[in-house]
């Protein structure tokens, strides 16, 4: 559901983005998809390393880092310090990051009207 | 020379071990293909596999693999289909004696070849690798193998296609190989039917891919994808996905016809970046991938067009995967119901660590998680669920110690809250919690003169 306030409207990313998430030891990767072509500048602008790092403040424990991968319109995130060490370490539910995908999606982009 | 195929039908028959055990007698049963490709080791699966080894020296491999080739062999015998399978664990020969007793009770002597890859187990070479100044280090966190020398129970170098391909070449019907990667065991046919390169770093890029993408089987044929999941048909007869690949390096993805699932460009992606690190840089010991030249074209109904993938030429190290014992975990649960349910599993929680605490147990780590509150999305959910109205919650609570004494007495303090503490609870039918062996997981690289891959292929 859009919401407007003021000269700016709020999107959840989860209307213009697919994704699919892994790990590698205690990293969980995101990717994230725009659902059509047109949406991928949207992510490339909007959803950056930093809001990302900001989105999971207090739930990842290290720097996020981004990839473009323009041919597949999609972004890949790496979320250091995920997953409370990692694979057989992890007392998490998510040990092995495969909804972070999904908390990801929760994300709301301020965009222009 | 042995004439060129057209193209080469590669079926994905398991994602990892474990997976479904219907899917692959449909892949071979379902239309023609060429090759079975069985990926069954997953990081932390090694050191399962060197346990069970440790106790029995016969085992160590995936067990599962053989009552589910027994089904399989006389058909691949008949349509001369040949297999690719990482089965073989950590006792690939063991693996492959099994299977050959197998055959011979099907009365399959002298119709089958056993090709067996071996040579990635470093677990006896560590002390002479380590004494000749290979230093092993983590590389996530730079520290030498040294610091937990002694408590290590695995170590496998990750092998490429090359080992599969010369088995193929010497006529195996069936590989069975230790750590060999999940994306060479698809590589490898490639290779072995359209007399790629060693140095054709475009071809083997695509072969990567190709790989990459059927590895976890129906996760790109429309298992655990997000995108329009709800109109994916029939995912009870899914359909495992089949590399069509061309000498050229092109492919495309397909299924059977009449299966479940959805094989789609969307979903495609989904699988592309799973378990991605740079994607311009996909590293292999066969060489590296640049994700980010993939052409992805829908060509009809379940069916996806690949091309345009570049490579870059394979590094002079090799990915090490060791496992080593870390110490114990256990986690128990509680469910609570309303009225109040996530207020009595916080009272609960706060409560179980007051009494761990009077007890001194020294943990490294204690991890409360509200299942149905904010397990998965952690503050972010809490941030918009109706927590004062949900139905029920499950406290989910973990410990972690090097002491396995704390953690078996933490076991002992879950039950007693069910009569001591908030009411309102149910769900400990399955009983006390068990501690838990952790084997970590320490990734390295080694350089790759290090490592001797051994192929052998033996009649049955």
């Amino acid at each position: 559901m859009t919401k407007h306030t003021g000269r700016k409207k709020k999107v959840p990313l989860v209307e213009l983005a697919h994704a699919r998430s892994g790990d590698k030891g205690d990293t969980a990767n995101v990717g994230l998809i725009a659902l059509k072509p047109e949406y991928y500048p949207i992510l490339v602008k909007h959803v950056t390393a930093a809001r990302v790092a900001r989105h999971f403040k207090g739930i990842i424990s290290g720097p996020v880092e981004r990839y473009e991968l323009p041919n597949l319109q999609a972004l890949n995130f790496l979320l250091h310090g995920a997953l409370d060490g990692g694979g057989t370490i992890s007392l998490k539910t998510d040990a092995q990051g495969k909804v972070f995908s999904t908390a990801l999606l929760r994300l709301e982009l301020e965009l222009p009207r | 020379m042995k004439p060129q195929p057209a193209t080469v039908r590669i079926a994905a028959g398991q994602g990892f071990w474990g997976d479904w055990l219907e899917a692959p007698y449909r892949q071979v049963t379902g239309g023609p293909v060429d090759y079975l490709m069985m990926d069954y080791l997953a990081e932390v699966t090694m050191s399962i596999l060197q346990k069970q080894k440790s106790r029995d020296p016969s085992l160590g491999y995936a067990k599962d693999f053989i009552p589910l080739m027994e089904r399989i062999l006389p058909i691949l015998a008949e349509r001369r289909i040949k297999i690719t399978a990482n089965a073989g664990g950590v006792n690939p020969r063991g693996c492959a004696q099994a299977l050959a007793e197998t055959a011979r009770r099907l009365r399959l002597g002298g119709k089958v070849r056993l090709g067996v890859v071996t040579g990635d187990d470093l677990l006896g070479r560590l002390d002479g690798l380590l004494a000749r100044g290979h230093e092993l280090r983590n590389l996530d966190t730079g520290r030498p193998l040294a610091d937990v020398r002694d408590r290590v129970v695995s170590a496998n170098a990750y092998l490429g296609a090359w080992p599969v391909v010369e088995a193929l070449r010497g006529g195996a019907d069936i590989v069975v190989t230790g750590r060999v990667t999940d994306t060479g065991l698809t590589l490898a046919p490639m290779i072995h039917a359209f007399g790629w390169r060693p140095d054709a770093w475009d071809l083997l890029a695509a072969g990567t891919v190709a790989g990459h993408t059927i590895e976890c089987g129906a996760q790109c044929s429309g298992g655990n994808c997000l995108v329009d999941w709800e109109r994916i048909p029939d995912l009870a007869n899914v359909g495992y996905p089949i590399v069509e690949a061309a000498p050229d390096g092109t492919f495309e993805i397909t299924k059977h016809p009449g299966t479940g699932g959805r094989i789609s460009v969307a979903g495609v992606k989904e699988q592309l970046v799973y378990e991605m690190g740079n994607p311009a840089e996909y590293i292999t010991p066969d060489g590296i991938a640049d994700f980010t030249t993939i052409r992805l074209e829908q060509m009809g109904k379940d069916r996806v067009r690949v091309s345009g993938v570049r490579g870059r030429p394979a590094t002079d190290k090799l990915k090490v995967s060791i496992g080593y014992f870390y110490g114990y975990k256990a986690v128990g649960t509680l469910v609570y119901a309303w009225p109040d349910a996530y207020r009595k599993a916080q009272a609960a929680d706060r409560i179980l660590r007051q009494r761990l605490a009077d007890l001194g147990l020294k943990f490294e780590s204690v991890l409360t998680e509200f299942v149905g509150a904010d397990a998965t999305h952690g503050p972010l959910a809490r941030a918009s669920a109706p927590l004062d109205q949900l139905p029920e919650v499950q406290l989910r609570i973990g410990v972690r110690s090097a002491d396995k004494a704390a953690v078996e007495r933490f076991t002992r303090e879950i039950a007693p809250l069910i009569l001591n503490g908030p009411p309102s609870v149910t769900g400990f039918a399955g009983g006390r919690p068990k501690p838990e062996e952790i084997v970590a997981y320490w990734p390295a690289l080694l350089d790759k003169r290090a490592v001797e891959p051994c192929v052998e292929v033996v009649d049955v």
